[in-house]
């Protein structure tokens, strides 16, 4: 099992404009790329179902920062918790 | 493709055996519009057998064949994630139906081919039903049925459920395919290539082992998923062979990624040919209501209006029908037959005017509050807002180890404890639904709080305002520590993951709705109704019986005998018969003091329990009534529910623990400070 998304140092951050973070991470309006996902077969099972995949597209909806979140992808508005939402890895 | 086995052959026209149709697709798709139109009310609802999952089934009859239409579980895809995607699967493989119509929304077409794609994979021939073409036009989407169907090698009918419209052109199409006239070619999705050798590795490695009648080649690609109910089939029949495979699995433990990943890019390969001009990226209606609905601020407010609105439906209908009904029905009745039996023996009139009558009538006048929950819960699903709901209260729900779908259910209980524990159906985890169900008779229903509303000025005076929100913030914190505490220990702290599509907000379907309300209502009835008669009857009988004086009856020798449980709370066998004949109806415990303290005058029997019991046990008595077992009906719900006695019985003993315990509590408490 792979372990928890680390995030960046600050450093590495300001070098790249593309730069792999949690879906929670993106703001309100943001679009991203699914790179990788994390966490045990149940959640996966229901993410890929829903349609996150790597290669999908995802656009934030509605993130307050707490919470949970509401994201778009392949046309679909989706609700997830903020947990379901760090494990999944996207290209800003 | 290769069919095999029996009951698999298609009758030609006009034979008797009916067509086995399976209505496949994945939630808020139209299925049970489609459903309910080919049906009507020529349907049954029941549920899958050893499971609580809702299972309706009907017949038709189209171009003189009688069609025998199963409705599977909306499930977004066909691993074994839940009860409803095992039960979809094992139906299409066991069963083998003669069609699958599989619905899938136009508007979100690669999402919903997502389905499509697994069943595929399946041996029974599928349909595709095309549906909300209409929406997908208005978000400017132009779909064509026919590449679309020449891509998935499958016939595709372009509909309009909610119009009735397409409906006749998938019944011919299905006709046709049922009777042979049109092929069966299905082009099946095929596994991303880095993940193809393995593919082949594992169907070498299962080959031979595969039981009648899995496919091998999707037992193989379902082992890669690592589907929990596959490999534990494989894993018996393999036995020692296993290790091989698990090796095999094991160096790629990535791969349900990439197979869910193959199936979306064949899904973008035949969507791409299909959708000639693409959604404009136009804001909709849905995304600016959603600007209100799930608003931290607006969207709990928005809730707020709803629930209240729900509430004064219940207590502006529901409260005078129930008089009505109660007065007029079960009174009329009660005086009717009362007549007949003038001159039968006393017992006989008892059991059947108070007995069957009167017990009757407490499962009759539950209908009319029943039926404005279901009908309010049955809107605000069928057009979308339900999720929304969810979604404003998810941070709360957290708390308890509970997600958002299970504050709607909860909330109910306020009104009725019956409603908020079948409302539990929405909540799609088995477990957050067992929790809920659990909870939700701590939450204090009308008639508790009227029990409270008349015992609290008696012992408390002016206080007693203050004591009766204690009373339900009380509830409260008991049932936010219990959902804690059974999450922590035997849920053992997992909480289902929240990830939950938000459905486009539409017009509410009339039909759906009605044929939702006259489902659940007659299954209470049918179900619960039994169970609430015989615990009617079987009280009554108690109370009465022998000497026809509930003073000397044998209800009031099991308080006697009871009362030592009762002492450390200072109850008397009197308070323990009250709580007994609660049972039927919380408001019953009135009644029974009332007759027990010898006085038929309310305003007599709050001063003499007053003068007869010192506050603490006033206090202890209301606290375990607020948290006592619930009444019958609630209980006969949660027993339709579970689906059995097993957790019946264990949330019965939960709430008769935590109640006599708080009760204790609050009665040491009490006898502290006024010492």
């Amino acid at each position: 099992m792979k372990g928890f998304p680390t995030r960046q140092p600050p450093a590495a951050q300001a070098a790249t404009t593309e730069q792999i973070v949690p879906l929670s991470a993106l703001n309100t309006g943001e679009h991203g790329v699914v790179v990788e996902l994390l966490g045990g077969r149940g959640v996966l099972g229901r993410m890929t179902s829903l349609g996150f995949t790597p290669g999908a597209e995802v656009t934030v909806l509605q993130n307050y920062g707490h919470g949970p979140l509401i994201a778009r992808v392949r046309d679909v508005r989706v609700a997830l918790g903020r947990g379901e939402a760090s494990k999944i890895q996207v290209r800003r | 493709m290769k069919v095999t086995g029996v009951g698999h052959a298609i009758p030609p026209t006009g034979d008797t055996a009916p067509v086995l149709m399976a209505l496949a697709g994945q939630p808020n798709v139209g299925k049970s519009t489609l459903f309910n139109l080919l049906t009507g009310l020529n349907q049954h609802v029941g549920n899958w057998p050893g499971k609580t999952v809702e299972r309706k089934e009907g017949t038709f009859t189209f171009n003189g064949r009688v069609y025998r239409l199963v409705d599977l579980p909306g499930t977004y895809s066909l691993t074994a994630n839940s009860a409803e995607e095992v039960i979809a699967r094992e139906f299409i493989i066991r069963e083998r139906p003669d069609v699958v119509v599989a619905m899938v929304d136009a508007a979100i077409l690669e999402r919903s081919l997502y389905l499509v794609a697994e069943l595929l994979c399946l041996s029974a021939p599928v349909v595709v039903g095309l549906n909300m073409i209409d929406v997908a036009r208005q978000e400017g989407m132009e779909i064509e049925p026919d590449v679309l169907a020449a891509a998935l090698g499958v016939p595709v009918v372009p509909m309009v459920a909610t119009k009735n419209q397409g409906v006749r052109e998938l019944l011919e199409t299905v006709d046709r395919l049922v009777s042979g006239a049109i092929p069966y070619a299905p082009k099946t999705p095929r596994i991303r290539a880095d993940h193809r050798e393995v593919l082949e590795r594992i169907g070498e490695l299962v080959a031979g082992y595969v039981p009648e009648p899995y496919p091998p080649d999707w037992v193989a690609m379902k082992l890669l998923e690592g589907d929990r109910a596959v490999t534990a089939m494989m894993q018996e029949s393999m036995g020692d062979r296993w290790e091989a495979v698990h090796d095999v699995l094991r160096a790629h433990d990535d791969a349900l990624v990439a197979v869910a990943g193959g199936r979306y890019e064949w899904i973008g390969r035949m969507v791409r040919a299909a959708v000639t001009r693409p959604r404009a990226g136009q804001i909709g209606l849905t995304e600016r209501l959603d600007r209100w609905a799930t608003h931290p601020l607006w969207g709990l407010l928005l809730l707020t209006v709803i629930l209240g609105l729900t509430f004064w439906l219940t207590y502006a209908i529901g409260a005078p029908l129930q008089d009505l009904l109660d007065t007029y029905l079960v009174g009329g009745l009660a005086a009717l037959v009362g007549g007949w039996l003038s001159g039968a023996p006393t017992w006989l009139h008892g059991l059947v005017v108070d007995g069957v009558i009167g017990g009757a009538g407490s499962v009759l006048t539950f209908l009319p509050i029943l039926v404005i929950f279901f009908a309010v819960m049955g809107m605000l699903e069928d057009i979308g807002y339900m999720a929304r709901a969810a979604y404003v209260m998810d941070s709360f729900m957290h708390l308890m180890g509970l997600h958002g779908k299970s504050f709607l259910p909860l909330f109910l209980g306020f009104g009725c404890n019956v409603p908020a524990v079948l409302g539990t159906r929405v909540i799609e985890s088995r477990r957050a639904r067992l929790l809920t169900i659990i909870l939700s008779p701590l939450i204090p229903c009308t008639a508790r709080m009227a029990v409270v509303a008349f015992l609290a000025p008696a012992f408390f005076g002016s206080a007693a305002t203050l004591v009766s929100w204690g009373l339900v913030l009380l509830s409260l914190l008991v049932l936010a520590l219990s959902g804690v505490l059974i999450n922590k220990t035997m849920f053992r702290g997992r909480r289902a993951a929240f990830i939950m599509e938000l459905p486009l907000y539409h017009l509410p379907n009339w039909r759906t709705i009605g044929l939702l309300v006259w489902q659940r209502s007659l299954a209470f009835i049918r179900k619960a109704g039994t169970l609430i008669l015989v615990v009617s009857v079987v009280i009554w009988a108690l109370s009465t019986l022998p000497y026809g004086e509930i003073e000397t009856s044998f209800l009031a020798r099991i308080g006697r005998w009871l009362e030592p449980v009762g002492r450390p709370l200072g109850f008397d066998w009197r308070l323990m018969v009250a709580l007994l004949t609660s049972f039927i109806a919380k408001e019953n415990s009135i009644a029974t003091l009332g007759v027990l303290f010898g006085s038929g005058e309310d305003v007599g029997l709050a001063d003499t329990l007053a003068r007869t019991f010192p506050m603490p046990t006033g206090l202890a008595f209301l606290v375990v009534q607020m948290l006592f077992i619930p009444c019958v009906a609630t209980v006969a719900a949660i027993r339709q529910e579970t689906g059995g006695w097993r957790w019946t019985l264990f949330s019965l003993g939960l709430l008769m623990l935590i109640s006599w315990g708080v009760g204790w509590l609050a009665f040491r408490l009490l006898m502290l400070l006024s010492l």
